[in-house]
């Protein structure tokens, strides 16, 4: 009993925060729902807010098509907060997941259209594989640049955003393009596709999505590889003194957090979209950010961040139909949690949290990088 | 002296950290004109707690503050300058970019018609108190370009210039050199005739009988006793401030120095700006001997022991252990080799804070077996890790309350000997030390002195770096002075007389 207490204790010294945010975020918004209520056709109306809160619960959890709709828009997301978060616990801020998930999706789509007619064990497997391998060369360049030259993360990552849209665009439109189709794109994926496990759409990608979380879990929390990116991440003096090699755990880190954001492309492309054809959204690589920030970083935090976010997503177009709320409004709320997130002072002085103030490393990851803090790459 | 009442008086202070620390327990303190009084009392007893109060920094639970016998409330620093209470910081408040004059006036600056800065009268002002005191500071140096001891005085003109009358100083001789330390207390026996007074926050024995007036002792947030330095001695002033006798001498038989250990010749390096720190230093270590390097701080210390340990590659020379170069190889491939290596910094280096005391106590060998093992052996085993930290604090007493505890939550001598314990293990060759006791107190120092004289007899070569003079004097068997980059001078133990060795820190002898 008392070890029970004890445990919830500490679990809400570590989810208090981001619980609150996302209850103050829900209040906020509800504001501007009633506000904007105004100038529709609803007409201003308080109880507003209630009804389409109830309409995206409804659409993200209130039947099995919802649950599995929150499941299939979550499992990217998973993949690709934990690739954040990886970043963040080596003290670095991957950006470029919206790339890498842009280039695993392009390289799983190019296998599995290839083995399109071959058996699914033998199709799908290599297309996740080539997904995975595809984000990791991708995640390997900004890793290998502040590793040799100490140029920032940030900085190479948003340009390599860029240059995986046009490179991909040209290499769908001159290398790999489908006959047959009047817009360019890949051919389908066919047999390679993630097999349905349950109901219309409820994929592979799902369960392999939650196996990575332990996955990662595991490699942070227990093995010798973890705990080197734990500590460049949290003292690179010390790692050096300790007899680590902080610029190689770099280079490391931010391959291993482009595998993951390419495995996200892969079962994005696998599991639900079928073929490449430019201008497929990668919004993922953006919302990642967020879930792992409202995650901590945290594999099992992000999972729920992920499921989070994915049920705005699944439930949004419900909410619309029923009650004419715009499905913008989730990104009004999905931007209030992470506002609330970073000025966490907010949330302490409204619910009087007098939890002892954990220190966020994430977002000091985000905000410090950019003031000289020590890079692994010092002259040695 | 007893007519007027005191300067300053504080009664029944009372303080209670929201963690449950009683930091100051009904303290009562008072304060007379021209007066040198000595706050004495190991880190943590709640010295800087009660200057904080007086400064406005932190807000007592309870108790009274009078000043001339009336009473005040201090709410803020700007409410103590007001009052006359004047604060020097162990950690100087300066803008190094900024003149003399500039940082004196901060926040009092003389302006003409306009608002404009009026330097040459501000400079004329503190040219004129500067020789009141007895400075030589040119009030338009920049601040940066002044030595840690000048800095410090024109924190004491910038009080004076508030018009200070009660000086507070927090450990002010931590950072000087012996003959800097007879400077500053020279100023402060003129700032005494001159009627003010002076608060004197230290845990340096010493220090404290050449200079107070009358020395208070404070342990555990209480003043457990008062003395003035006539009557009393060194012994019983440590054994008030740590509450059980403590030796202040190292006792320690001779050395019985073997094989030489450690080789250094015409070793060069860098420092962070590129400048060359380390230049052409030649010395040895044999086993079962201890080498004390004096020196002031940024001598290049830092710079050659990053060489020896790994941290900093030398553009030039060899560090050869038991007759193998290892200047080119790895901090890993150096710890394999049996060196070990207490850094001066061990927030920077030594710990990582958000870590548990176990995860510390295994930082260097993390990779090891037993630590680690299982598949492709990168399994952490935390099973040996807690009885590995178990043991370790047993033996090393180090006061956690649990391995599981994060370093952040401990003290500074707990946390110090967390890097100890790590680094003082028993199959060592070279053992190098940069300040293992900065900022620890008697109790602390005692225990980790002995340790090292522990290792000595073991027949480790030990290097040991200490900014603190008696430090290097007491434990070494063979004392080394080291003065811009360069070895200047070598003393065996019994010829290593004080003066002798500060002359040479300070002028670096013929070959400055």
């Amino acid at each position: 009993m008392i070890r029970l207490r004890s445990v919830a204790r500490e679990l809400w010294q570590v989810a208090s925060i981001p619980l609150l945010a996302i209850v103050l975020a829900f209040i906020v918004a509800a504001v501007v729902v009633v506000i904007s209520s105004t100038f529709t056709s609803t007409g201003f109306d308080v109880f507003l807010p209630f009804g389409a809160y109830a309409s995206l619960l409804a659409g993200a959890f209130g039947s099995g098509t919802a649950l599995s709709n929150t499941l299939v828009a979550a499992a990217p997301l998973i993949l690709g907060g934990l690739a954040v978060g990886l970043g963040f616990k080596a003290g670095l801020f991957n950006i470029g997941v919206a790339g890498q998930f842009l280039v695993g999706a392009f390289a799983s789509a190019v296998v599995g259209s290839s083995l399109a007619t071959s058996p699914t064990p033998v199709g799908m497997p290599l297309a996740v594989v080539a997904g995975a391998v595809a984000g990791a060369a991708f995640g390997f360049i900004p890793g290998f640049l502040k590793a040799r030259t100490g140029a920032h993360e940030v900085v190479t990552t948003i340009m390599l955003n860029n240059a995986a849209v046009l490179l991909l665009t040209w290499a769908v439109n001159d290398l790999v393009r489908a006959p047959g189709f009047s817009f360019p794109r890949t051919g389908d994926i066919g047999n390679s596709a993630l097999p349905i496990l349950l109901g219309r759409n409820v994929h592979l990608g799902i369960p392999l999505a939650v196996l990575t979380v332990f996955a990662v879990r595991w490699v942070l929390d227990r093995t010798t590889i973890g705990f080197e990116i734990r500590t460049v991440g949290q003292n690179p003096n010390a790692a050096r003194y300790a007899g680590m090699r902080p610029v190689f755990i770099t280079a490391l880190t931010m391959t291993l957090s482009g595998l993951l954001a390419g495995l996200a492309g892969a079962i994005q492309m696998l599991g639900v979209i079928g073929f490449y054809a430019p201008g497929i959204t990668a919004s993922v690589g953006f919302d990642s950010i967020a879930v792992a920030l409202l995650g901590r970083s945290d594999p099992i935090g992000i999972l729920f961040a992920a499921i989070l976010f994915g049920a705005f997503r699944a439930g949004a177009p419900l909410m619309q139909i029923e009650t004419s709320v715009p499905i913008e409004v989730i990104d009004i709320i999905q931007a209030l949690v992470i506002l609330f997130l970073a000025a966490d002072l907010i949330v302490r002085r409204v619910f009087r949290v007098r939890a002892a103030k954990p220190v966020i490393s994430e977002l000091a990851t985000v905000t410090q990088t950019w003031a000289g803090g020590t890079s692994p790459a010092e002259p040695s | 002296m007893s007519e007027a009442p005191p300067v300053l008086e504080m009664r029944g202070v009372t303080k209670r950290f929201p963690t449950g620390t009683l930091a100051n327990d009904a303290i009562d303190l008072d304060l007379r004109r021209g007066e040198i009084h000595a706050l004495l009392g190991e880190n943590g007893a709640g010295k800087s707690t009660l200057m904080n109060i007086l400064y406005g920094l932190v807000t007592p639970d309870a108790g009274q503050i009078l000043i001339d016998g009336q009473p005040v409330t201090i709410r803020d620093p700007a409410d103590a300058i007001a009052r006359g209470i004047g604060m020097v910081h162990q950690h100087f408040m300066l803008v190094p970019v900024l003149s003399v004059a500039e940082n004196v006036v901060l926040g009092q600056e003389i302006v003409r018609a306009g608002q404009v800065l009026d330097l040459g009268e501000a400079a004329n002002r503190i040219r004129l108190l500067a020789k009141k005191l007895g400075f030589d500071i040119d009030p338009s140096t920049r601040v940066d370009q002044l030595s840690v001891g000048q800095q410090q005085r024109v924190e004491i003109l910038k009080a004076i210039y508030r018009n200070a009358r009660i000086l507070v100083l927090d450990e002010p001789t931590a950072v000087l050199t012996p003959q800097e330390t007879r400077e500053i207390f020279e100023v402060l026996r003129r700032l005494r005739a001159e009627g003010a007074s002076v608060i004197f926050i230290s845990h340096k024995l010493d220090e404290v009988l050449e200079i107070a007036d009358r020395i208070t002792v404070i342990r555990r947030g209480r003043v457990v006793g008062s003395r003035t330095p006539a009557n009393c001695t060194e012994g019983e002033l440590a054994e008030l401030m740590v509450g059980r006798a403590v030796s202040l001498r190292v006792e320690r038989g001779r050395s019985h120095p073997g094989a030489v250990v450690l080789e250094v010749s015409g070793l060069r390096a860098k420092d962070d700006r590129g400048q060359e720190a380390v230049r052409g230093l030649e010395l040895t270590a044999r086993a079962g001997e201890i080498v004390g390097i004096a020196g002031v701080a940024g001598n290049g210390q830092g710079e050659l022991v990053e060489s020896l340990i790994g941290l900093r590659r030398p553009t030039a020379g060899s560090v050869r252990v038991a007759g193998r170069d290892i200047s080119r190889t790895s901090v890993d491939e150096r710890r394999d080799r049996g060196i070990a290596f207490v850094p001066a910094d061990r927030h920077r280096f030594g710990l990582v804070l958000p870590y548990s005391v176990a995860d510390n106590l295994a930082l260097t060998r993390y990779a090891e077996p037993p630590f680690a093992g299982g598949f492709a052996g990168i399994v952490r085993n935390f099973h040996t890790i807690l009885e590995n930290a178990l043991r370790l604090m047993e033996e090393f007493d180090v006061r956690a309350p649990a391995p599981t505890a994060p370093a952040a939550t401990l003290s500074g001598g707990n946390q110090q000997k967390v890097v100890v314990a790590r680094e003082f293990r028993h199959d060592l060759k070279l053992l190098v030390l940069d300040q293992p006791t900065r900022g620890l107190d008697v109790g602390s120092i005692e225990f980790i002195h002995k340790q090292v004289i522990a290792r000595r007899d073991e027949g480790v070569a030990i290097l040991l770096v200490s900014a603190e003079l008696d430090e290097v004097l007491d434990l070494s068997d063979r004392v080394l002075v080291m003065f811009r980059g360069l070895v200047v001078g070598t003393f065996p133990a019994e010829e290593a007389q004080r003066e002798k060795v500060g002359l040479l820190m300070a002028t670096g002898g013929s070959r400055a």
